[in-house]
Protein backbone atom coordinates (compact mmCIF):
# COMPACT_ATOMS: atom_id res chain seq x y z
CA UNK A 1 0.00 0.00 0.00
CA UNK A 2 2.72 2.42 0.69
CA UNK A 3 6.25 1.72 -0.30
CA UNK A 4 9.49 3.96 0.24
CA UNK A 5 12.63 3.06 -2.38
CA UNK A 6 15.99 4.89 -1.46
CA UNK A 7 14.15 7.88 0.10
CA UNK A 8 16.57 10.28 1.67
CA UNK A 9 15.92 13.74 2.70
CA UNK A 10 18.87 16.47 3.47
CA UNK A 11 17.67 19.59 4.92
CA UNK A 12 20.92 21.39 4.10
CA UNK A 13 22.77 21.19 1.03
CA UNK A 14 25.95 19.65 2.76
CA UNK A 15 24.91 18.42 5.95
CA UNK A 16 24.41 15.16 7.17
CA UNK A 17 20.93 13.68 5.79
CA UNK A 18 18.04 13.01 8.56
CA UNK A 19 16.91 10.34 6.68
CA UNK A 20 19.56 8.54 4.10
CA UNK A 21 18.55 5.68 1.56
CA UNK A 22 15.48 4.42 3.14
CA UNK A 23 13.67 1.26 1.58
CA UNK A 24 10.38 0.17 3.46
CA UNK A 25 7.18 -1.26 2.27
CA UNK A 26 3.89 -1.03 4.36
CA UNK A 27 0.95 -3.45 3.49
CA UNK A 28 -2.47 -3.00 3.33
CA UNK A 29 -4.40 -2.88 6.05
CA UNK A 30 -0.98 -3.23 8.72
CA UNK A 31 0.28 -0.97 11.38
CA UNK A 32 4.22 -0.54 10.68
CA UNK A 33 5.53 1.81 13.43
CA UNK A 34 8.49 3.46 13.15
CA UNK A 35 10.54 3.21 16.04
CA UNK A 36 14.33 4.92 17.01
CA UNK A 37 15.84 7.41 19.30
CA UNK A 38 16.15 11.19 18.59
CA UNK A 39 16.91 12.50 15.20
CA UNK A 40 16.58 8.90 13.83
CA UNK A 41 14.38 10.32 11.18
CA UNK A 42 10.82 9.05 11.99
CA UNK A 43 8.79 11.82 11.85
CA UNK A 44 10.31 13.18 8.37
CA UNK A 45 10.05 9.92 7.17
CA UNK A 46 6.53 10.25 7.92
CA UNK A 47 6.02 13.37 6.60
CA UNK A 48 7.14 12.61 3.70
CA UNK A 49 4.48 10.33 2.82
CA UNK A 50 2.13 13.18 2.84
CA UNK A 51 4.71 15.32 1.69
CA UNK A 52 4.58 18.20 4.37
CA UNK A 53 8.17 17.58 3.78
CA UNK A 54 9.51 16.79 0.49
CA UNK A 55 12.12 14.39 -0.29
CA UNK A 56 15.50 14.92 -1.81
CA UNK A 57 16.01 11.86 -3.41
CA UNK A 58 14.11 8.72 -3.53
CA UNK A 59 10.26 7.39 -4.35
CA UNK A 60 7.45 7.33 -2.69
CA UNK A 61 4.16 5.67 -3.71
CA UNK A 62 0.87 5.30 -2.36
CA UNK A 63 -1.24 2.75 -3.44
CA UNK A 64 0.81 2.53 -6.62
CA UNK A 65 1.29 6.31 -7.48
CA UNK A 66 3.88 8.52 -6.77
CA UNK A 67 3.19 10.71 -3.96
CA UNK A 68 5.36 13.44 -6.11
CA UNK A 69 2.61 13.30 -8.72
CA UNK A 70 0.05 14.01 -7.22
CA UNK A 71 -1.33 17.42 -6.16
CA UNK A 72 -0.44 17.50 -2.72
CA UNK A 73 -3.60 18.79 -1.18
CA UNK A 74 -5.37 15.99 -2.50
CA UNK A 75 -2.90 13.65 -1.50
CA UNK A 76 -3.65 15.15 1.85
CA UNK A 77 -7.19 14.88 1.67
CA UNK A 78 -7.14 11.03 1.34
CA UNK A 79 -4.70 10.28 4.29
CA UNK A 80 -5.84 10.74 8.17
CA UNK A 81 -3.21 12.97 10.29
CA UNK A 82 -2.64 12.84 14.13
CA UNK A 83 0.05 15.04 15.31
CA UNK A 84 1.28 14.40 19.56
CA UNK A 85 -0.42 17.91 20.20
CA UNK A 86 -3.67 17.34 17.87
CA UNK A 87 -3.93 20.47 16.71
CA UNK A 88 -7.93 21.01 17.26
CA UNK A 89 -8.77 24.31 15.97
CA UNK A 90 -9.98 26.28 19.21
CA UNK A 91 -12.21 28.35 17.33
CA UNK A 92 -14.39 25.42 16.05
CA UNK A 93 -16.57 23.17 17.83
CA UNK A 94 -16.11 19.02 18.54
CA UNK A 95 -18.39 18.48 15.62
CA UNK A 96 -16.95 20.96 13.30
CA UNK A 97 -13.62 19.75 14.21
CA UNK A 98 -14.29 16.00 13.22
CA UNK A 99 -15.89 17.62 10.08
CA UNK A 100 -13.10 19.19 8.89
CA UNK A 101 -12.13 16.75 6.11
CA UNK A 102 -15.71 16.03 5.17
CA UNK A 103 -16.51 19.66 4.45
CA UNK A 104 -13.32 20.30 2.25
CA UNK A 105 -14.08 17.17 0.09
CA UNK A 106 -17.94 18.25 0.09
CA UNK A 107 -20.09 15.87 1.29
CA UNK A 108 -23.46 16.64 1.80
CA UNK A 109 -24.65 17.88 5.37
CA UNK A 110 -26.77 15.03 6.19
CA UNK A 111 -24.02 12.58 5.32
CA UNK A 112 -21.31 14.97 7.41
CA UNK A 113 -23.72 14.64 10.70
CA UNK A 114 -24.79 10.74 10.35
CA UNK A 115 -20.62 10.53 10.26
CA UNK A 116 -20.03 12.68 13.17
CA UNK A 117 -22.70 11.21 15.70
CA UNK A 118 -20.73 7.53 13.94
CA UNK A 119 -16.96 8.50 15.19
CA UNK A 120 -18.47 10.68 18.64
CA UNK A 121 -20.14 6.76 19.80
CA UNK A 122 -17.03 4.76 18.48
CA UNK A 123 -14.84 6.98 20.54
CA UNK A 124 -17.31 6.80 23.20
CA UNK A 125 -17.94 10.70 23.07
CA UNK A 126 -21.06 11.83 24.60
CA UNK A 127 -23.32 13.95 22.43
CA UNK A 128 -23.08 16.61 24.44
CA UNK A 129 -19.48 16.86 23.13
CA UNK A 130 -21.06 18.06 19.50
CA UNK A 131 -20.86 21.82 20.57
CA UNK A 132 -18.17 21.76 23.22
CA UNK A 133 -14.74 23.68 22.06
CA UNK A 134 -10.93 22.21 22.44
CA UNK A 135 -10.81 24.23 25.64
CA UNK A 136 -13.53 22.44 27.09
CA UNK A 137 -11.87 19.13 27.08
CA UNK A 138 -9.92 16.97 28.96
CA UNK A 139 -6.88 15.64 27.38
CA UNK A 140 -7.78 12.41 27.08
CA UNK A 141 -10.76 13.79 25.29
CA UNK A 142 -8.88 16.14 23.28
CA UNK A 143 -6.58 12.78 21.52
CA UNK A 144 -9.83 11.14 20.88
CA UNK A 145 -11.49 14.02 18.96
CA UNK A 146 -8.57 14.49 16.96
CA UNK A 147 -8.21 10.47 15.90
CA UNK A 148 -11.87 10.52 15.01
CA UNK A 149 -10.80 13.89 13.04
CA UNK A 150 -9.03 12.00 11.24
CA UNK A 151 -11.02 9.07 10.37
CA UNK A 152 -14.03 11.37 9.58
CA UNK A 153 -13.25 10.83 5.59
CA UNK A 154 -12.45 7.24 5.84
CA UNK A 155 -9.00 7.60 4.16
CA UNK A 156 -7.65 4.00 3.35
CA UNK A 157 -4.23 5.70 5.07
CA UNK A 158 -3.38 6.78 8.24
CA UNK A 159 -0.33 8.48 9.67
CA UNK A 160 0.32 9.38 13.49
CA UNK A 161 2.99 10.58 15.17
CA UNK A 162 3.10 9.86 18.84
CA UNK A 163 -0.64 10.79 18.68
CA UNK A 164 -1.13 9.13 22.61
CA UNK A 165 2.27 10.72 24.30
CA UNK A 166 0.25 14.29 25.51
CA UNK A 167 -1.77 12.45 28.74
CA UNK A 168 -0.66 10.08 31.40
CA UNK A 169 0.03 6.73 31.56
CA UNK A 170 -2.99 5.55 32.43
CA UNK A 171 -5.26 7.40 29.95
CA UNK A 172 -2.96 6.77 27.04
CA UNK A 173 -3.34 3.14 27.72
CA UNK A 174 -6.78 3.27 27.66
CA UNK A 175 -6.16 5.21 24.47
CA UNK A 176 -3.78 2.60 23.04
CA UNK A 177 -6.13 -0.26 23.63
CA UNK A 178 -9.48 1.67 22.27
CA UNK A 179 -7.49 2.65 18.99
CA UNK A 180 -6.04 -1.55 18.78
CA UNK A 181 -9.77 -2.28 19.04
CA UNK A 182 -10.87 0.33 16.17
CA UNK A 183 -8.64 -0.79 14.24
CA UNK A 184 -9.20 -4.13 14.19
CA UNK A 185 -12.30 -3.50 12.98
CA UNK A 186 -11.33 -0.64 10.29
CA UNK A 187 -8.37 -2.12 9.25
CA UNK A 188 -6.17 0.99 7.61
CA UNK A 189 -2.92 1.16 7.03
CA UNK A 190 -1.34 2.84 9.42
CA UNK A 191 2.11 4.65 9.93
CA UNK A 192 2.83 5.19 13.05
CA UNK A 193 5.62 7.05 15.11
CA UNK A 194 6.59 6.75 18.63
CA UNK A 195 10.18 6.90 20.53
CA UNK A 196 8.16 4.16 22.83
CA UNK A 197 9.41 0.93 22.19
CA UNK A 198 6.77 -0.74 24.15
CA UNK A 199 4.04 1.57 22.52
CA UNK A 200 5.86 -0.12 19.22
CA UNK A 201 5.80 -3.49 20.45
CA UNK A 202 1.79 -2.83 21.92
CA UNK A 203 0.73 -0.95 18.56
CA UNK A 204 2.19 -2.83 15.77
CA UNK A 205 2.23 -5.65 13.32
CA UNK A 206 5.48 -4.99 12.41
CA UNK A 207 7.93 -1.89 13.73
CA UNK A 208 10.48 -0.82 12.28
CA UNK A 209 13.71 0.12 14.06
CA UNK A 210 15.49 3.53 12.91
CA UNK A 211 18.83 4.61 13.85
CA UNK A 212 20.45 8.12 13.65
CA UNK A 213 19.74 9.26 10.41
CA UNK A 214 16.97 6.89 9.24
CA UNK A 215 19.04 3.67 8.86
CA UNK A 216 16.72 0.85 8.79
CA UNK A 217 17.98 -1.79 11.48
CA UNK A 218 15.42 -4.53 12.08
CA UNK A 219 11.90 -4.22 10.04
CA UNK A 220 9.88 -6.80 11.75
CA UNK A 221 6.64 -8.32 13.84
CA UNK A 222 7.11 -7.57 17.23
CA UNK A 223 7.94 -11.09 18.17
CA UNK A 224 10.38 -11.64 16.06
CA UNK A 225 12.21 -8.14 17.00
CA UNK A 226 12.31 -9.57 20.73
CA UNK A 227 13.19 -13.08 19.80
CA UNK A 228 16.06 -12.04 17.48
CA UNK A 229 17.18 -9.00 17.68
CA UNK A 230 19.28 -8.29 14.55
CA UNK A 231 22.05 -6.42 15.87
CA UNK A 232 23.42 -4.81 19.60
CA UNK A 233 21.57 -1.30 18.73
CA UNK A 234 17.89 -3.29 18.21
CA UNK A 235 18.63 -5.52 21.14
CA UNK A 236 19.95 -2.12 23.33
CA UNK A 237 17.04 -0.03 22.40
CA UNK A 238 14.15 -2.73 22.39
CA UNK A 239 15.78 -2.64 26.38
CA UNK A 240 15.97 -5.60 28.80
CA UNK A 241 13.61 -8.28 30.14
CA UNK A 242 13.28 -8.88 26.42
CA UNK A 243 11.63 -12.31 27.79
CA UNK A 244 8.66 -11.01 29.60
CA UNK A 245 8.02 -8.79 26.85
CA UNK A 246 7.68 -11.06 24.26
CA UNK A 247 5.51 -12.99 27.18
CA UNK A 248 3.05 -10.01 27.54
CA UNK A 249 2.55 -10.51 23.18
CA UNK A 250 1.09 -14.18 24.21
CA UNK A 251 -1.86 -14.60 25.21
CA UNK A 252 -3.21 -17.49 27.25
CA UNK A 253 -5.84 -18.64 24.45
CA UNK A 254 -2.73 -19.02 22.10
CA UNK A 255 -1.75 -21.50 24.44
CA UNK A 256 -3.81 -23.89 25.77
CA UNK A 257 -4.64 -25.00 29.33
CA UNK A 258 -3.78 -28.21 31.60
CA UNK A 259 -6.64 -29.34 33.47
CA UNK A 260 -4.77 -29.46 36.84
CA UNK A 261 -5.91 -30.99 39.94
CA UNK A 262 -10.00 -30.62 39.97
CA UNK A 263 -12.43 -32.85 42.82
CA UNK A 264 -16.74 -32.15 42.69
CA UNK A 265 -17.43 -30.69 46.05
CA UNK A 266 -19.25 -34.34 46.84
CA UNK A 267 -15.67 -35.90 46.19
CA UNK A 268 -14.48 -37.74 49.25
CA UNK A 269 -10.89 -36.30 50.79
CA UNK A 270 -8.80 -39.47 49.54
CA UNK A 271 -10.15 -39.13 45.16
CA UNK A 272 -9.18 -35.09 46.56
CA UNK A 273 -5.52 -36.55 47.69
CA UNK A 274 -5.38 -38.71 44.63
CA UNK A 275 -5.73 -35.59 42.43
CA UNK A 276 -3.09 -33.99 44.40
CA UNK A 277 -0.59 -36.19 43.50
CA UNK A 278 -1.46 -37.18 39.96
CA UNK A 279 -0.27 -33.68 39.59
CA UNK A 280 2.52 -33.07 42.24
CA UNK A 281 0.97 -30.83 44.44
CA UNK A 282 -0.49 -30.05 47.82
CA UNK A 283 -3.90 -28.92 47.14
CA UNK A 284 -6.84 -29.18 44.78
CA UNK A 285 -9.37 -27.16 43.24
CA UNK A 286 -13.28 -27.89 43.83
CA UNK A 287 -15.54 -26.96 40.89
CA UNK A 288 -19.12 -27.20 41.45
CA UNK A 289 -20.25 -27.84 37.53
CA UNK A 290 -18.18 -25.89 35.75
CA UNK A 291 -18.24 -23.36 38.90
CA UNK A 292 -15.07 -22.70 40.65
CA UNK A 293 -15.69 -22.94 44.12
CA UNK A 294 -11.99 -22.63 45.47
CA UNK A 295 -8.70 -25.03 46.66
CA UNK A 296 -8.00 -27.11 49.50
CA UNK A 297 -5.16 -28.66 51.00
CA UNK A 298 -4.67 -32.01 52.76
CA UNK A 299 -4.53 -29.91 56.31
CA UNK A 300 -7.96 -28.62 55.17
CA UNK A 301 -9.20 -31.87 54.21
CA UNK A 302 -8.30 -33.48 57.85
CA UNK A 303 -11.53 -34.53 59.27
CA UNK A 304 -13.54 -33.61 56.60
CA UNK A 305 -16.11 -36.36 54.60
CA UNK A 306 -16.77 -34.46 51.87
CA UNK A 307 -14.04 -32.57 50.04
CA UNK A 308 -16.54 -29.06 49.75
CA UNK A 309 -16.67 -29.80 53.52
CA UNK A 310 -12.65 -28.58 53.54
CA UNK A 311 -13.70 -25.26 53.46
CA UNK A 312 -12.39 -24.32 49.46
CA UNK A 313 -10.50 -20.94 49.52
CA UNK A 314 -10.92 -18.56 47.19
CA UNK A 315 -8.12 -17.95 44.80
CA UNK A 316 -5.71 -14.74 45.41
CA UNK A 317 -5.78 -14.16 41.39
CA UNK A 318 -7.71 -16.02 38.36
CA UNK A 319 -6.49 -14.77 34.55
CA UNK A 320 -8.84 -15.31 31.80
CA UNK A 321 -7.74 -16.88 27.81
CA UNK A 322 -7.57 -13.35 26.98
CA UNK A 323 -5.03 -12.38 29.51
CA UNK A 324 -1.26 -12.44 28.67
CA UNK A 325 1.51 -14.86 29.65
CA UNK A 326 2.88 -12.41 31.10
CA UNK A 327 0.20 -11.71 33.64
CA UNK A 328 -0.08 -15.63 34.15
CA UNK A 329 3.73 -15.40 35.33
CA UNK A 330 2.55 -12.49 37.58
CA UNK A 331 -0.05 -14.05 38.81
CA UNK A 332 2.05 -17.73 39.62
CA UNK A 333 4.94 -15.17 41.34
CA UNK A 334 2.58 -13.99 43.50
CA UNK A 335 0.15 -16.63 44.50
CA UNK A 336 0.82 -19.85 47.10
CA UNK A 337 -0.72 -22.07 44.91
CA UNK A 338 2.49 -22.13 41.94
CA UNK A 339 -0.20 -22.67 38.80
CA UNK A 340 -2.26 -19.38 37.05
CA UNK A 341 -5.52 -20.13 37.48
CA UNK A 342 -7.48 -19.65 34.46
CA UNK A 343 -11.15 -18.88 34.18
CA UNK A 344 -13.65 -17.96 31.66
CA UNK A 345 -15.27 -14.52 32.11
CA UNK A 346 -18.11 -15.45 34.16
CA UNK A 347 -16.18 -17.39 36.52
CA UNK A 348 -16.10 -20.86 35.40
CA UNK A 349 -13.04 -23.00 35.45
CA UNK A 350 -10.99 -23.62 32.68
CA UNK A 351 -7.90 -24.66 33.88
CA UNK A 352 -4.23 -23.92 35.22
CA UNK A 353 -1.38 -22.52 33.46
CA UNK A 354 2.17 -23.84 35.39
CA UNK A 355 5.36 -21.74 35.22
CA UNK A 356 6.77 -24.83 32.72
CA UNK A 357 4.69 -24.59 30.29
CA UNK A 358 5.32 -21.02 30.04
CA UNK A 359 8.58 -20.52 30.24
CA UNK A 360 8.44 -23.57 26.79
CA UNK A 361 6.96 -20.80 24.95
CA UNK A 362 9.79 -18.52 24.86
CA UNK A 363 12.84 -21.00 25.55
CA UNK A 364 11.91 -22.66 22.23
CA UNK B 1 -9.93 81.21 31.22
CA UNK B 2 -12.05 79.89 29.01
CA UNK B 3 -15.32 82.26 29.83
CA UNK B 4 -16.45 85.47 31.58
CA UNK B 5 -16.45 85.74 35.44
CA UNK B 6 -20.09 84.67 36.07
CA UNK B 7 -20.59 81.98 32.88
CA UNK B 8 -22.01 78.54 34.11
CA UNK B 9 -20.15 75.93 32.74
CA UNK B 10 -22.92 74.35 30.65
CA UNK B 11 -26.33 76.27 30.11
CA UNK B 12 -28.72 73.90 29.54
CA UNK B 13 -31.20 75.67 27.23
CA UNK B 14 -28.42 75.86 24.72
CA UNK B 15 -28.17 72.15 25.22
CA UNK B 16 -32.02 71.77 24.49
CA UNK B 17 -32.07 74.18 21.49
CA UNK B 18 -29.31 72.33 19.65
CA UNK B 19 -30.01 69.12 20.52
CA UNK B 20 -32.90 68.54 18.24
CA UNK B 21 -32.62 70.50 14.96
CA UNK B 22 -29.88 69.84 12.67
CA UNK B 23 -28.31 73.58 12.61
CA UNK B 24 -24.58 73.42 11.68
CA UNK B 25 -23.31 73.14 15.16
CA UNK B 26 -25.78 70.70 16.56
CA UNK B 27 -25.15 68.09 18.42
CA UNK B 28 -26.60 65.84 16.14
CA UNK B 29 -25.02 67.27 13.17
CA UNK B 30 -21.96 67.49 14.22
CA UNK B 31 -22.37 63.73 15.89
CA UNK B 32 -23.14 62.30 12.56
CA UNK B 33 -20.27 64.25 10.81
CA UNK B 34 -18.07 63.03 13.94
CA UNK B 35 -19.28 58.93 13.14
CA UNK B 36 -18.71 59.80 9.58
CA UNK B 37 -15.19 60.97 9.73
CA UNK B 38 -14.44 58.47 12.10
CA UNK B 39 -16.18 55.43 9.85
CA UNK B 40 -14.20 56.18 7.22
CA UNK B 41 -10.87 56.27 8.83
CA UNK B 42 -11.14 53.16 10.41
CA UNK B 43 -12.93 51.51 7.52
CA UNK B 44 -10.21 53.07 5.13
CA UNK B 45 -7.48 51.93 7.94
CA UNK B 46 -9.07 48.59 7.90
CA UNK B 47 -9.06 48.28 4.12
CA UNK B 48 -4.76 48.97 3.85
CA UNK B 49 -3.76 47.70 7.56
CA UNK B 50 -5.29 44.44 6.67
CA UNK B 51 -3.75 43.41 3.43
CA UNK B 52 -0.64 44.90 4.77
CA UNK B 53 -0.34 42.66 8.20
CA UNK B 54 -1.16 39.61 6.05
CA UNK B 55 1.85 40.26 3.61
CA UNK B 56 4.26 41.55 6.54
CA UNK B 57 3.33 38.29 8.72
CA UNK B 58 4.00 35.71 5.36
CA UNK B 59 7.51 37.98 4.68
CA UNK B 60 9.15 39.03 7.76
CA UNK B 61 11.62 41.01 6.06
CA UNK B 62 9.08 43.36 5.40
CA UNK B 63 7.59 44.22 8.74
CA UNK B 64 10.24 45.88 9.92
CA UNK B 65 10.41 48.60 7.01
CA UNK B 66 6.16 48.89 7.42
CA UNK B 67 6.59 49.21 11.07
CA UNK B 68 9.07 51.36 10.75
CA UNK B 69 7.11 53.94 8.00
CA UNK B 70 3.57 53.56 10.25
CA UNK B 71 5.51 54.75 13.08
CA UNK B 72 6.71 57.60 11.83
CA UNK B 73 3.34 58.33 10.74
CA UNK B 74 2.29 57.68 13.92
CA UNK B 75 4.88 60.33 15.83
CA UNK B 76 4.10 62.87 14.02
CA UNK B 77 1.68 65.42 16.12
CA UNK B 78 -1.66 65.21 14.52
CA UNK B 79 -2.19 69.11 13.90
CA UNK B 80 1.52 68.96 12.18
CA UNK B 81 0.69 66.72 9.79
CA UNK B 82 -2.59 68.23 8.85
CA UNK B 83 -1.03 71.35 7.93
CA UNK B 84 2.05 69.45 6.11
CA UNK B 85 -0.95 67.98 3.83
CA UNK B 86 -2.78 71.04 3.47
CA UNK B 87 -1.08 72.93 0.72
CA UNK B 88 -0.77 69.28 -1.45
CA UNK B 89 -4.47 68.32 -1.07
CA UNK B 90 -5.76 71.61 0.80
CA UNK B 91 -8.39 71.91 3.28
CA UNK B 92 -10.83 69.06 2.84
CA UNK B 93 -12.35 66.16 4.41
CA UNK B 94 -9.46 64.46 2.24
CA UNK B 95 -6.96 65.87 3.83
CA UNK B 96 -8.53 65.09 7.46
CA UNK B 97 -9.32 61.49 6.13
CA UNK B 98 -5.25 61.25 5.08
CA UNK B 99 -4.18 62.09 8.41
CA UNK B 100 -6.88 59.64 10.34
CA UNK B 101 -6.42 56.73 8.32
CA UNK B 102 -2.28 57.41 8.80
CA UNK B 103 -3.09 57.40 12.48
CA UNK B 104 -4.66 53.87 12.76
CA UNK B 105 -2.50 52.21 10.37
CA UNK B 106 0.18 51.52 12.71
CA UNK B 107 -1.97 49.93 15.68
CA UNK B 108 -3.94 47.81 13.04
CA UNK B 109 -1.03 46.56 11.56
CA UNK B 110 0.68 45.17 15.06
CA UNK B 111 -2.06 43.70 16.47
CA UNK B 112 -3.07 42.05 13.21
CA UNK B 113 0.37 40.49 12.91
CA UNK B 114 0.49 39.76 16.82
CA UNK B 115 -3.08 37.96 16.51
CA UNK B 116 -1.62 35.61 13.53
CA UNK B 117 1.49 35.04 15.27
CA UNK B 118 -0.78 33.80 17.99
CA UNK B 119 -2.02 31.19 15.88
CA UNK B 120 -0.97 27.67 17.17
CA UNK B 121 1.69 25.98 14.74
CA UNK B 122 0.27 22.60 15.18
CA UNK B 123 -3.03 23.90 14.45
CA UNK B 124 -1.80 25.11 11.43
CA UNK B 125 0.57 22.38 10.61
CA UNK B 126 -2.97 19.67 11.19
CA UNK B 127 -4.55 22.32 8.81
CA UNK B 128 -2.42 21.79 6.50
CA UNK B 129 -2.44 17.83 6.85
CA UNK B 130 -5.78 17.35 6.26
CA UNK B 131 -5.29 19.02 2.57
CA UNK B 132 -6.00 22.55 3.32
CA UNK B 133 -4.83 25.30 0.82
CA UNK B 134 -2.52 28.13 1.71
CA UNK B 135 -5.55 30.65 0.90
CA UNK B 136 -7.87 28.37 3.32
CA UNK B 137 -5.58 27.82 5.79
CA UNK B 138 -5.61 31.86 5.73
CA UNK B 139 -9.28 32.74 5.49
CA UNK B 140 -10.85 29.98 7.56
CA UNK B 141 -7.87 29.14 10.17
CA UNK B 142 -5.36 31.84 10.88
CA UNK B 143 -7.78 35.43 10.29
CA UNK B 144 -10.19 34.15 12.44
CA UNK B 145 -7.96 32.55 15.44
CA UNK B 146 -6.24 36.31 14.95
CA UNK B 147 -10.12 37.91 15.21
CA UNK B 148 -9.91 39.07 18.84
CA UNK B 149 -6.54 40.80 18.49
CA UNK B 150 -7.32 42.07 14.80
CA UNK B 151 -10.66 43.42 16.55
CA UNK B 152 -9.05 44.62 19.86
CA UNK B 153 -6.23 46.35 17.53
CA UNK B 154 -9.62 47.89 15.62
CA UNK B 155 -10.96 49.37 19.23
CA UNK B 156 -7.94 50.93 19.76
CA UNK B 157 -7.77 52.37 16.20
CA UNK B 158 -11.40 53.67 16.85
CA UNK B 159 -11.06 55.06 19.83
CA UNK B 160 -7.76 57.31 18.98
CA UNK B 161 -9.74 57.98 15.88
CA UNK B 162 -12.87 59.52 17.77
CA UNK B 163 -10.23 62.18 20.15
CA UNK B 164 -8.46 62.47 16.49
CA UNK B 165 -11.23 63.86 14.76
CA UNK B 166 -11.75 66.61 17.15
CA UNK B 167 -8.96 68.00 16.21
CA UNK B 168 -9.58 67.94 12.37
CA UNK B 169 -12.15 70.94 13.62
CA UNK B 170 -9.17 72.99 13.46
CA UNK B 171 -8.53 72.36 9.87
CA UNK B 172 -12.14 73.03 9.45
CA UNK B 173 -13.80 69.53 9.71
CA UNK B 174 -17.39 69.13 11.54
CA UNK B 175 -17.80 67.14 13.79
CA UNK B 176 -17.74 67.14 18.02
CA UNK B 177 -14.44 68.91 17.87
CA UNK B 178 -16.02 72.16 16.26
CA UNK B 179 -17.98 72.62 19.56
CA UNK B 180 -15.01 72.29 21.35
CA UNK B 181 -13.74 74.90 18.68
CA UNK B 182 -16.86 77.36 18.59
CA UNK B 183 -17.03 77.08 22.42
CA UNK B 184 -13.10 78.49 23.07
CA UNK B 185 -13.38 81.09 19.97
CA UNK B 186 -16.46 82.70 21.41
CA UNK B 187 -15.34 82.32 25.51
CA UNK B 188 -18.47 80.32 25.64
CA UNK B 189 -18.08 77.16 27.61
CA UNK B 190 -21.50 74.99 27.12
CA UNK B 191 -20.49 74.00 23.44
CA UNK B 192 -16.87 73.16 24.83
CA UNK B 193 -18.06 70.89 27.57
CA UNK B 194 -20.48 69.59 25.30
CA UNK B 195 -18.52 68.52 22.79
CA UNK B 196 -15.89 67.26 24.85
CA UNK B 197 -18.14 65.05 27.21
CA UNK B 198 -19.91 63.78 24.07
CA UNK B 199 -16.36 62.94 22.37
CA UNK B 200 -15.50 61.19 25.45
CA UNK B 201 -19.11 58.91 25.84
CA UNK B 202 -18.64 58.35 21.79
CA UNK B 203 -14.98 56.57 22.07
CA UNK B 204 -16.43 54.96 25.07
CA UNK B 205 -19.53 53.64 23.43
CA UNK B 206 -17.61 52.37 20.58
CA UNK B 207 -14.78 50.38 22.43
CA UNK B 208 -17.66 48.97 24.58
CA UNK B 209 -19.40 48.22 21.72
CA UNK B 210 -16.73 46.76 19.38
CA UNK B 211 -15.78 44.75 22.92
CA UNK B 212 -18.94 43.04 22.24
CA UNK B 213 -18.09 42.59 19.22
CA UNK B 214 -14.86 41.04 19.79
CA UNK B 215 -16.78 38.52 22.33
CA UNK B 216 -19.34 37.45 20.06
CA UNK B 217 -16.91 36.52 17.08
CA UNK B 218 -14.92 34.64 19.18
CA UNK B 219 -17.32 32.26 21.76
CA UNK B 220 -14.63 29.74 22.03
CA UNK B 221 -12.13 32.03 24.15
CA UNK B 222 -14.49 32.14 26.83
CA UNK B 223 -15.42 28.72 27.40
CA UNK B 224 -13.50 26.36 30.03
CA UNK B 225 -13.32 22.62 30.69
CA UNK B 226 -16.14 22.35 32.85
CA UNK B 227 -16.28 19.10 35.23
CA UNK B 228 -19.50 17.99 35.98
CA UNK B 229 -20.83 16.02 33.03
CA UNK B 230 -17.78 14.12 31.98
CA UNK B 231 -17.10 10.83 31.77
CA UNK B 232 -14.78 9.33 34.37
CA UNK B 233 -11.00 9.76 33.53
CA UNK B 234 -9.72 10.05 30.15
Amino acid sequence: MISLRNVTKRFERDGRPAVSDLSLDVAEGETVVLVGPSGCGKTTTMKMINRLIEPTSGEIRVNGTDVLHQDPVELRRGMGYVIQTIGLMPHRTVAQNIATVPHLVAWEEARIERRVDELLDLFQLDREFRDRYPSELSGGQRQRVGVARALAADPPVMLMDEPFAAVDPIVRARLQDEFLEIQRRLRKTIVFVTHDVDEAIKMADRIAILNLGGILEQHDTPEAILRAPANAFVERFVGPERGLKRLALIPISEVGVEEGPVVAPGASPEEAVAAMDRFGLDWTSVVDGGELLGWVDRDALAGASRAADGRPRRFSAYVTAKDSLRKALDSIVTSHTNVAVVVSEGQRYLGVLTLERISREIVS
Amino acid sequence: MIAQADEPLVRWDWVADHLTRFCRNCIPTVLAQHLQLTGIAVGVGILIALPLAVLAFRHRRLYPPITWVTGVLYTIPSLALFMLLIPITHISTLTAEIGLVSYTLLILIRNTVAGLDGVPEDTKEAALAMGFTRRQLLWRVELPLALPAIIAGIRIATVTTVGLVTVTALIGMGGLGRLIRDGLQTFFPTPTVVGATLSVALAVAADVLLLGVQRGLSPWTRRRLRRAGVRAEG
